[in-house]
C-alpha cells in the first residue's frame, strides 16, 4: 500500500511538492470512499474538509426550489475538490454527491489551516494551487456564460 | 501531402458543369436529429456515380427560391453514392433546406475547401475534439478513422454540447465505442439524472487520454470552443502545427473570388475551411474580422 504522502504527489494539484511539505500535508489526510448516490457535502454545512478525487466522479449540485437539482459541475479523477474551507465563513455553497463509487483522499481543512499559520512557505505553495484551480473554474464558467451552442449563436 | 490512408480517394473534382453551376441533388432521406437540426441524405440527379470528397470539405447547398448556405459534408468519404448533410436551421436558407422533403430537390455545387488531414494521424493518436454541430463536419474523420483503426494508437471522441438531447448522432456512439473509439461527452446543462459530465470541452482535454507528442487534433465547434480546445491542447504540449481546426466564415462563391469569407490573408473556401490553428491563431483576436 502506498504511504499517504505518496498518493498526494500523484495528484495534479500538489504535483511538485517538497517531500517535507507532503508530508506535512499528509498528516492531515486520509483515505475515504463514497458510495454512488452518497452526499460528500451539503450546502450551507460546515466546510471542514477538501478532497481530491482519485477515482471516480462528484457532482456539484444546487437545490433551486420547485425544481430538481441542478447539477453545477463534475470532478473526476485527479480533481480537487472544494475550497470553502479556506475562506471564511467555511461553509459549503453546493451539494458535493458521488455519481458511482468514488474513491478521494479527505484533507481536514482546519488542520491544514493551522500548519499554514505555522510554515507560510506551505501555505503560499497551497494558495498558488488553489488559485490555479479556481481561475481554471473560473474560466470555464465564463465560456458556459457565452452559451456557445444557444440559438443565434454562430454555429 | 500525399494520402496514406485514402489511397483509391482522387481529389475531389468540382461539379460537372463549373464550379458556379448547381447540379440537382434528390432528398433520399431526413431525419431529425435535435430540436433544430436535420440530417439530409442526397442522391445525384444530374451526374453518374456519385459524389467523390474528402473529410472537412463543403458543398454550397441550394434551396430553390430560398437561398444558399456552405454545408459541411457529414457522411462517410467511402460511400459516395449519398451525399449527406446535416443542417443547423438558423435562418431562411437552412430552414428551407432543413424543411426539404424526400423527393424534392436541392442545389449542389462542390465539394470545396481544404481537408483535415486524416493520413497525418497514422501511427499517432487521433484527437477528434467537437463542439455542437461541429461534430458534422468531423464525422467524416470518424469514419476514416474506424474504418483503418488499427493504423491509429488511440482514437478519442471529446464532445460537448449545450443539453444532452442537443448531442449528435448519439445513437452511433456505442458502435463507434466498439470498434474502438474511445468518447467521452459532456454538456454545458444538465438535467437531475444525467451521467454524463457537466463543463465545457475544453476541460476535457486536461486529463484526456492520449500523448501530446504523439497527437494529432482535430476541432471544430462554435469559435470560442475552438480557441480554447486549441489552447488547451497546446497547453498539454501538443505541437501548434499538429492542431487542426475547421473554420466558418459568411461563404457565398466558393472558389476564392467574391471575398466574403475573407479572414485576414486567407479565403476561408478556398485556403479553408481546415487550416491548422498555428496559421489562424491570431485571427480570433482580430475585431475586424
Amino acid at each position: 500500500m502506498k504511504a499517504m504522502d505518496a498518493l498526494i504527489a500523484e495528484m495534479p494539484a500538489f504535483a511538485g511538492l517538497a517531500p517535507a511539505q507532503l508530508e506535512l500535508i499528509a498528516g492531515c489526510a486520509t483515505n475515504v470512499r463514497a458510495a454512488a448516490g452518497e452526499h460528500l457535502f451539503r450546502e450551507d454545512q460546515q466546510a471542514d474538509v477538501f478532497y481530491a478525487i482519485r477515482h471516480g466522479s462528484v457532482a456539484l449540485e444546487l437545490h433551486v426550489p420547485a425544481r430538481d437539482a441542478v447539477t453545477i459541475d463534475t470532478l473526476h479523477d485527479g480533481d480537487l475538490l472544494g475550497w470553502s474551507w479556506l475562506f471564511p465563513p467555511y461553509r459549503w455553497e453546493f451539494d458535493g454527491r458521488a455519481r458511482e463509487d468514488t474513491a478521494l483522499i479527505s484533507f481536514d481543512g482546519v488542520c491544514l489551516r493551522g500548519k499554514c499559520e505555522g510554515d507560510h512557505e506551505l501555505g503560499h505553495e497551497l494558495m498558488k494551487r488553489f488559485a490555479q484551480v479556481i481561475i481554471a473554474r473560473l474560466q470555464a464558467t465564463r465560456l458556459r456564460l457565452l452559451d456557445v451552442y444557444g440559438v443565434g449563436a454562430p454555429a | 501531402m500525399e494520402s496514406v490512408l485514402l489511397p483509391e480517394l482522387q481529389p475531389a473534382g468540382r461539379s460537372a458543369p463549373g464550379p458556379m453551376v448547381p447540379e440537382r441533388f434528390r432528398v433520399i432521406e431526413r431525419r431529425q436529429e435535435t430540436a433544430d437540426t436535420w440530417t439530409l441524405e442526397l442522391e445525384p440527379v444530374d451526374r453518374e456515380g456519385g459524389l467523390r470528397f474528402l473529410p472537412g470539405q463543403f458543398t454550397m447547398l441550394y434551396a430553390f427560391g430560398a437561398g444558399e448556405v456552405p454545408i459541411s459534408i457529414s457522411g462517410d468519404p467511402r460511400v459516395v453514392e449519398r451525399l449527406v448533410h446535416t443542417v443547423r436551421a438558423v435562418g431562411s436558407a437552412s430552414g428551407a433546406i432543413c424543411r426539404t422533403a424526400p423527393g424534392r430537390m436541392l442545389g449542389v455545387r462542390g465539394p470545396f475547401g481544404s481537408h483535415w488531414p486524416v493520413e497525418s494521424a497514422a501511427g499517432r493518436d487521433a484527437v477528434i475534439v467537437a463542439g455542437g454541430i461541429g461534430l458534422a463536419p468531423l464525422r467524416p474523420v470518424v469514419y476514416e478513422v474506424l474504418s483503418a483503426r488499427d493504423r491509429f494508437d488511440r482514437a478519442l471522441l471529446l464532445y460537448g454540447g449545450r443539453e444532452p438531447e442537443q448531442l449528435l448522432y448519439a445513437a452511433e456512439f456505442e458502435e463507434w465505442r466498439g470498434r474502438g473509439l474511445d468518447i467521452v461527452t459532456t454538456v454545458d446543462i444538465a438535467p437531475a439524472g444525467w451521467p454524463g459530465r457537466v463543463g465545457v470541452v475544453p476541460t476535457l482535454i486536461q486529463r484526456a487520454a492520449f500523448d501530446p507528442a504523439a497527437a494529432v487534433a482535430f476541432v471544430c465547434g462554435p469559435e470560442a470552443m475552438i480557441r480554447f480546445s486549441a489552447e488547451a491542447l497546446i497547453e498539454r504540449d501538443v505541437a501548434p502545427d499538429r492542431v487542426h481546426i475547421s473554420m466558418e466564415r459568411n461563404m457565398r462563391c466558393a472558389v476564392g473570388h467574391c471575398g466574403h469569407c475573407q479572414l485576414g490573408p486567407a479565403f476561408v473556401c478556398r485556403d479553408g475551411p481546415v487550416f491548422t490553428f498555428e496559421r489562424m491563431r491570431s485571427a480570433f483576436t482580430l475585431r475586424e474580422v
